[in-house]
């Protein structure tokens, strides 16, 4: 899957396209194929998203598991302090 | 130390005003973010890889227990109730919001700090020795020297769009304790053979992708052309420095590929025309900075004993007190590595106890080093062991200094989105590999610096053992290097083959201490041994 | 060719169009010259009592080696009319003020409240430049 992922401007967060906004969760990622870069150009565009990117990930019985190990720790926090992930379910492990 | 007048207090006051605009007009939508950049990152902001990082400006590491008290209280008010102290002698903040950040600067401007250029291609933070002001070899105290630099440098309109990012370091002794050949500028405060004092300028040093040791460009600068030489340094490189390949956009590059000689040819003339135009501040100006940095009111005859007889105790003052050019005192550093813990990081509540630490103990005064930890740099010796307890009962008493406990590390693709892999496990694994005191101290001096990608803020290169993490094929791995050394004797580490895993390299750095244990001769450390025996044995240990 | 937006200057603007260093040499009647950010502006030295325009390029914001080769020429003595034209934005009017710019000739243009806001800002300067403001040093000592 293609997911566009970016910032927001005032808060920082890294947020998520879910096909009708952006969220902070990845779970909510949707698979914006060749619409991704138009997204990404439209929503920066509005100001809704921030450095925003696409990166490929896929499906996976855990959730939605970026293709690359930086994204993958970008959507999880940092893994030297998973008390300060969104996810509480967070493990190390899940990034390799 | 240093304390701002009207004149200094305005510029900071004024510069969190002209941030608060920025920020209003790009959340407004009249900038674009490629526009606002530059400015954020000039006040210390970064987009991060989980959120915008705030880097805050200590002065060359100097900062008193008021400027420590409000860093803590910032990490609870703005952030998640801990900062990470960098190798750049600065402090780090992880999730900050940019709407936050104006008011953050304020916060910082209330107690005389800022986070000016911190970021940007443009002069950053000037380090300096972190025992300045402590230390018996030094000729002077450098940070009056850094503080002259650092007015200079501040908004300096000509310099704030340079190739790349600028480094400068200020020592003044021979021990080089700041790293200062591998700066972009380093300067050491000498005394030539008339007896005056003056600067010596080492230009074109720096770590990275290519790293370098400064060669020395000018061996005696008078203290009233200082502002003036530099100047023209900096010219040289705005004009000059490669602009084409941020890889090869540093002055080091330019030094190298004019050649030292030419580079100095060119400086001298920019110097020479410099000298007509009336741009150093008359000494008058240094002379009113210096009397900041007079010595504390030490207790005249203050004992020089040591109760040594609690062990524990007597273990830290061993590892972490360096003597004092003052009877009776000593110089003692706070490890933010404990085993197992993530170098250089600490906790609001931590900080805050150091801040009152250094206001009880250590004239309210405190330094970061660019080894990630922390310095009260004038303490009685009488004081040193309620010191050490109440240091203890907060988890900052781990002697470690300078041991292969000592681990310095950047933040790693935990944190930043410029690594190639984490950096901070890898630390914390070798931290309980050798969390048994007795073989740390059996192992004696060995600096470990891990950097998670070839931009190297972990200072790998500079590691008696260095660590570099990269990307192999989407795997993180890692390459280990040996020898490398940042005083006086600067060396760059050479890397030992193949890269390891993760759990790899740990194996492998115990390997390698194990070879030099079996190895050394007498009173050799580790670095003798390796510089005596060579890269083929320690091969041979790790690849078979 | 962007329109000059902004101009610190009492004379008569200058009409010429500016001819590009690489040509200066050769056309003996120019008084307007355009330098690029890698061209070396003490090529006009010999040429500073006939030349009243020269406008420096800034292609993008961040390169910024015109901050150099304007204070080049207002060291060198030169008091005619030093433009800044391209990438030229709010934030950097004030570093380009200093370094001896009295003409902005803005790629896009300018908010004229913001302009005005970044010029006024900075009631003091820490350090010497080209514009003669007296240095926060100078101030202490007299």
């Amino acid at each position: 899957m293609k997911i566009v992922t970016g910032n927001d401007l005032k808060s920082g967060d890294v947020t998520w396209w879910t096909g009708s906004g952006w969220s902070r969760h990845i779970a909510d990622a949707v698979d914006a194929g060749d619409e991704a870069e138009a997204i990404l150009a439209r929503e920066s565009a509005a100001q809704r998203v921030n450095a925003a990117y696409v990166i490929d990930a896929e499906r996976t019985a855990d959730g939605i598991r970026p293709a690359h190990i930086k994204e993958r720790i970008r959507a999880l926090g940092p893994t030297v302090r998973l008390d300060l992930s969104l996810d509480p379910t967070a493990t190390p492990e899940r990034v390799l | 130390m240093y304390k701002y007048d009207q004149y200094d207090q305005a510029m900071v006051d004024t510069r969190v005003a002209e941030f608060r605009d920025q920020t209003a007009r790009r959340i407004a939508g009249k900038m674009t973010e490629d526009q606002f950049k530059p400015l954020r990152l000039q006040n210390g902001l970064y987009l991060q890889l989980h959120a915008y990082m705030l880097r805050v400006a200590v002065p060359y590491g100097t900062l008193n227990s008021a400027q420590m008290r409000v860093l803590g209280d910032i990490a609870d008010k703005y952030d998640r109730g801990y900062g990470h102290f960098t190798t750049r002698q600065n402090i780090q903040y992880n999730w900050i919001k940019l709407e936050d950040a104006p008011d953050i600067l304020a916060d910082l401007a209330k107690v005389e700090m800022h986070a000016i250029q911190t970021s940007g291609n443009c002069i950053r933070n000037i380090s300096s020795d972190q025992f300045a002001g402590a230390a018996a070899d030094e000729l002077v105290d450098p940070r009056p020297y850094a503080e002259l630099l650092r007015q200079w440098s501040s908004f300096h309109p000509e310099f704030l769009a340079l190739p790349r990012k600028f480094k400068i370091a200020v020592i003044a002794s021979d021990t080089d304790r700041a790293a200062m050949r591998l700066h972009d500028i380093g300067i050491q405060i000498v005394k030539n053979a008339s007896g005056e004092i003056g600067a010596a300028f080492y230009v074109g040093g720096g770590m990275g992708r290519t790293p370098m040791i400064a060669p020395l460009i000018k061996d005696f600068v008078p203290l009233d052309q200082l502002i003036t030489y530099s100047e023209a340094c900096l010219r040289v490189y705005n004009r000059y420095g490669r602009r084409d390949n941020k890889y090869k956009a540093r002055i080091k590059i330019l030094v190298h590929e004019l050649g030292k000689e030419e580079y100095t040819r060119q400086v001298e003339e920019e110097f020479a025309h410099l000298l007509t135009q009336g741009i150093e501040p008359p000494l008058a100006e240094l002379e009113r900075i210096i009397p900041y940095f007079a010595d504390p009111a030490y207790e005249a005859g203050a004992s020089d004993e040591l109760d040594r007889s609690d062990p524990d105790f007597a273990l830290w003052v061993d590892h972490n007190c360096h003597a004092h050019k003052q009877p009776g005192y000593m110089v003692a550093t706070i490890s933010l590595k404990p085993v197992g813990g993530i170098p250089g990081d600490a906790s609001a509540d931590q900080i805050r106890l150091m801040a009152d630490l250094a206001k009880q103990y250590s004239f309210d005064e405190l330094r970061v080093t660019h080894a990630q930890n922390i310095v009260l740099p004038h303490v009685k010796k009488s004081d040193l062991y309620t010191l050490w307890q109440s240091l203890d009962a907060a988890g900052l008493s781990t002697p470690n200094l300078d041991s292969i406990g000592d681990i310095i590390a950047c933040p790693g693709l935990d944190y930043c989105s410029l690594a190639n892999a984490r950096s901070i496990p890898v630390a914390q694994k070798i931290s309980e590999r050798f969390a048994a005191q007795d073989k740390l101290d059996t192992i004696g001096e060995l600096k470990l610096k891990i950097s998670g990608c070839i931009n190297a803020c972990g200072h790998h290169h500079a590691g008696h053992i260095g660590i570099l993490g990269v990307d192999r094929k989407g795997t993180e791995n890692y390459q280990l290097s040996l020898g490398g050394c940042e005083g006086a004797d600067t060396s760059l580490g050479t890397i030992t083959g193949p890269g390891f895993s993760e759990d790899g390299v740990v194996d492998a750095v115990e390997k390698v201490t194990d070879l030099y244990l079996s190895e050394r001769k007498d009173g050799e450390r580790f670095l003798d041994t390796y510089r005596r025996i060579g890269m083929a044995p320690f091969k041979e240990a790790l690849y078979g | 060719m962007a329109e000059v937006q902004l101009r610190f200057r009492d004379d008569a603007p200058v009409s010429d169009p500016a001819v590009p260093l690489s040509s200066f040499g050769e056309t003996s009647n120019a008084a307007a010259v355009r330098i690029e950010p890698g061209e070396d502006a003490r090529a006009l030295l010999p040429h500073l009592d006939r030349i009243r325009l020269v406008e420096v390029t800034f292609p993008a914001f961040t390169d910024g080696r015109g901050y150099s080769s304007a204070r080049i020429l207002r060291e060198a003595g030169y008091t005619g009319e030093l433009r800044a034209a391209g990438d030229v934005l709010v934030d950097q009017l004030g570093h380009m003020r200093r370094c001896g710019f009295d003409s902005f000739a803005p790629a896009q243009p300018l908010d004229a409240d913001d302009a005005r806001n970044a010029l006024e800002r900075w009631a003091d300067v820490y350090q010497a430049a080209a514009d003669g403001r007296a240095p926060i040093w100078q101030k202490r000592h007299g």
